[in-house]
């Protein structure tokens, strides 16, 4: 279906990263919005607030980040499309009821606008450092999406692309961006309504009384059941079956974990989203996500004139990792250079996917503020040796 | 029942009664309906239920008035009263 | 262990309790033990429903953890097992996103005082128009007898073995203050009035509050040496003491001794999405279209 013309702030626009996030989301068909105040995602909470009134929505700022996941997973279930926004201290919070929203697969949005951590950390200032927290954060089994926009037109293009793929997986997506994305102003054109092309949720088109919540049945999501229509539907965190009932030994344990790992894990080919640049015959390839993405252009451009034969991958998703890609590049490159603003997270990833084939570099640090091109090249220098 | 003054309306007065049902395997022999059934109905029989408690059962089900209090406190939903025909009150 | 179908239990085909049709007959029995209080207040919410005659596809229950927890389990209504102590900020999405459907939480002292407690005052203050249902035991059940903030001071638990020295919360007071419009507390005992209760706060709009002080007998009767349910239920019997209407603050309870129960508080005041959407038509004029749901007015 076609993004209502009523949400869509169509034209061009200077607007912030948060702004065209909070945007996006509004275009997507996003309804309910409950979230707590931290700095950087703040504006995200505030545009919302400001926006969706006129546009039959709710905003509600709740008591504290727990309650903000919750109350998006029980809008959900309402039939809303509903998001949060949160930073790293609050990442932490909400990650008991991100563990709900995935067992209940839940369709909805969090974005973290990741800062410098851990703890309070730099309130103000960039990091990537949430990263491997956005893959495990939550305890148990299961695998996560998790989207990295690169600019404000990033940013807005993404949060729609979140929506569908949360109705489209029935779970919890994930867009982490950072301060510096967030609060760098560019500008972003946003298209007409009939150009943004939105997945409706997929509702059951069975009977009261044939339908369950869960009839995984291997052959993509299980539809959801609408609340108030006579389901009488049950579920719960515990582990259940398909009729949502909890049972409590290891057959159904097995079977409930294999879909939350098997649904993305089937579905790679159809998830992961790379950009990739001249990789072919490439002997080093630069890999980054977010603002990193771009901050390494320079180095990259310097190498090039240097005659290094250099390739770059920027990670549109970050989970799940594109193990397929990496290992295949090991196999022909010479270098995988990670660039990530934090002392190496998503580069294991990517040094266990290279198994040895090929020398793999990190390009890292505390996080505070972007590299420094000077350091990537240095790094490219000592990879093309 | 002895009254001080028959009642004006005495040969209307019914009194309801029950019908009393006992689901015994879903029994968990609390005693909530045998201590505050108001007329004593009923009792904790003798017999063992599959889980190992004893069910009540109705000792005097005759006496019994259909006010569902059984019903309304059992925690397991294992005892309830349907209406049963009406008695039509005897004036001492 | 929950999957045994109920069907070997009856006895005979027609043996069917009325309220079944409020019940997953499929995961009958339940798990509470014998001479429990958990199963006569769902018994009571289930009596509450019809008598209202409401239209059982529009009501939802949501609870938390624990044995009171497992309620949202066993009602055949769309019903949701969240997480501990956040039944209420998921029952408050739930509820503005579908206005149009009565939302019920049913969940214990634990889950929603201690856990839940920050969650609790500002569902509360916000006057969210749902009805909770605080299933009061004094104690931490599920999880082996572990003190709750609830329990009376002197009283023994697993994580007060030699008394309970911190002074508990009284729960009408808690609600009261922090903005319910409607707090009553009953024992399960006053089976009757519970149900009137019940009924009560689902029909009145705005944050409605019931404590239902219910025995437990494997731990809270147990560890303080008190019988079995039935004795606390006779406990329950020669100690409460009806007072509607006074001072919530008069409401404490020690450890074995009096309970007053009554309807303490029934204000009117305006609900979460009248507040809404006065406040965004003082703002935005005729501009505003009044919120009513995620489906519009349906």
């Amino acid at each position: 279906m076609k993004a209502d013309p009523k949400n869509v702030l169509t034209g061009a626009h200077y607007l912030d990263g948060n702004h065209a996030c909070a945007e996006g989301a509004i275009s997507a068909g996003c309804k309910f919005f409950a979230g707590y105040p931290i700095t950087p995602s703040t504006e995200i909470a505030e545009r919302f607030a400001r926006r969706i009134p006129l546009l039959d929505g709710v905003f509600i700022q709740m008591e504290d980040e727990l309650a903000s996941m919750a109350a998006i997973l029980g809008a959900s279930w309402g039939g809303a499309r509903s998001m949060s926004c949160t930073s790293g201290p609050g990442f932490s919070l909400m990650m008991e009821n991100f563990g709900l929203g995935i067992m209940l697969e839940t369709p909805c949005v969090l974005v973290n606008v990741q800062r410098g951590g851990p703890s309070t950390g730099l309130p103000t200032l960039p990091g990537q450092a949430d990263m491997m927290q956005a893959r495990w954060g939550s305890h148990g089994d299961y695998e996560v999406i998790a989207l990295a926009p690169d600019s404000p037109q990033e940013s807005y293009e993404l949060a729609i692309h979140a929506f569908n793929l949360s109705e489209k997986y029935r779970m919890p997506i994930l867009i982490m961006t950072d301060e510096c994305v967030g609060h760098m102003t560019e500008k972003v054109v946003i298209p007409p309504a009939e150009e943004i092309e939105l997945l409706e949720r997929k509702y059951t088109d069975k009977k009261p009384g044939e339908a369950w919540p869960f009839e995984w049945n291997g052959n993509g999501q299980p539809p959801m059941l609408p609340v108030g229509k006579g389901y009488k539907f049950h579920i719960t965190g515990l582990t259940h079956d398909y009729r949502g009932y909890p049972i409590i030994n290891a057959e159904a344990q097995g079977e409930n974990v294999s879909h939350l790992v098997d649904k993305v894990r089937n579905n790679v080919d159809d998830i992961i989203w790379l950009e990739e640049r001249d990789i072919e015959g490439a002997d080093v390839i630069m890999m980054a996500y977010g603002i990193s993405s771009r901050v390494m252009q320079p180095a990259i451009a310097r190498a090039k004139k240097e005659g290094i034969k250099i390739g770059q991958i920027k990670m549109v998703t970050v989970w799940p990792f594109p193990e397929k890609r990496v290992r295949e590049l090991a196999e022909k490159a010479k270098a995988l250079i990670m660039v990530e603003m934090n002392f190496g997270q998503v580069y294991y990833e990517m040094e266990r996917m290279a198994a040895g084939k090929c020398r793999t570099y990190l390009v890292g640090h505390a996080g505070g503020t972007v590299h420094d091109p000077e350091n990537i090249y240095k790094v490219i220098k000592e990879a093309a040796k | 029942m002895k009254y001080w003054r028959t009642p004006l309306d005495v040969d209307r007065l019914k009194i309801p009664r029950g019908e009393l049902h006992i689901i015994k395997e879903r029994c968990k022999g609390c005693g909530f309906c045998v201590e505050y059934c108001p007329r004593g109905v009923l009792k904790l029989s003798d017999e063992f239920n599959a889980k190992g408690y004893h069910p009540p059962v109705a000792i005097k089900p005759q006496d019994c008035v259909n006010c569902d209090l059984c019903e309304m406190l059992c925690p397991d939903f294992a005892i309830y009263c349907l209406r049963a025909e009406d008695e039509p009150k005897e004036v001492a | 262990m929950n999957t045994k179908p109920v069907n070997q239990e009856s006895q005979a085909a027609e043996e069917h309790h009325p309220m079944e049709n409020l019940l997953r007959m499929d995961r009958i029995p339940h798990i509470w033990c014998s001479t429990c209080g958990i199963g006569t207040t769902v018994t009571a919410l289930a009596a509450a429903l019809e008598q209202l005659k409401l239209d059982l596809n529009k009501v939802t229950v949501v609870s938390g953890i624990g044995c009171t927890g497992r309620v949202a389990g066993y009602m055949k209504l769309d019903s949701f097992h969240t997480t501990h102590g956040r039944a209420l900020p998921f029952a408050f999405g739930l509820h503005i996103a579908r206005p149009d459907m009565k939302t019920i939480v049913f969940s214990g002292d634990g889950d929603l005082i201690s856990i839940g407690g920050n969650h609790f005052i500002h569902t509360a203050r916000r006057n969210a128009n749902i009805t909770v249902i605080c299933v009061n035991n004094f104690i931490y059940a599920m999880t082996g007898g572990q003190v709750a903030p609830t329990t009376p001071i002197s009283a023994k638990s697993a994580t007060s073995p030699y008394g309970n020295y911190e002074r508990p919360f009284n729960l009408p007071l808690l609600a009261a203050s922090s903005g319910a419009t409607y707090v009553a507390r009953w024992t399960a005992l006053h089976i009757r009035r519970l149900t009137t209760a019940i009924k009560e706060a689902i029909t009145k709009p705005g944050f409605s509050f019931v404590e239902v002080i219910a025995p437990c007998s494997t731990l809270y009767a147990r560890l303080n040496k008190l019988g079995t349910g039935l004795d606390l239920m006779k406990f329950y019997h020669d100690n409460s003491v009806i007072r509607h209407g006074i001072d919530p603050r008069e409401a404490d309870i020690d450890f074995q001794s009096k309970i007053i129960v009554g309807k303490f508080v029934d204000i009117e005041k305006p609900t979460y999405l009248e507040c809404l959407n006065n406040g965004n038509k003082k703002a935005f004029g005729d501009k505003y279209r009044p919120y009513g749901g995620v489906n519009g007015n349906k």
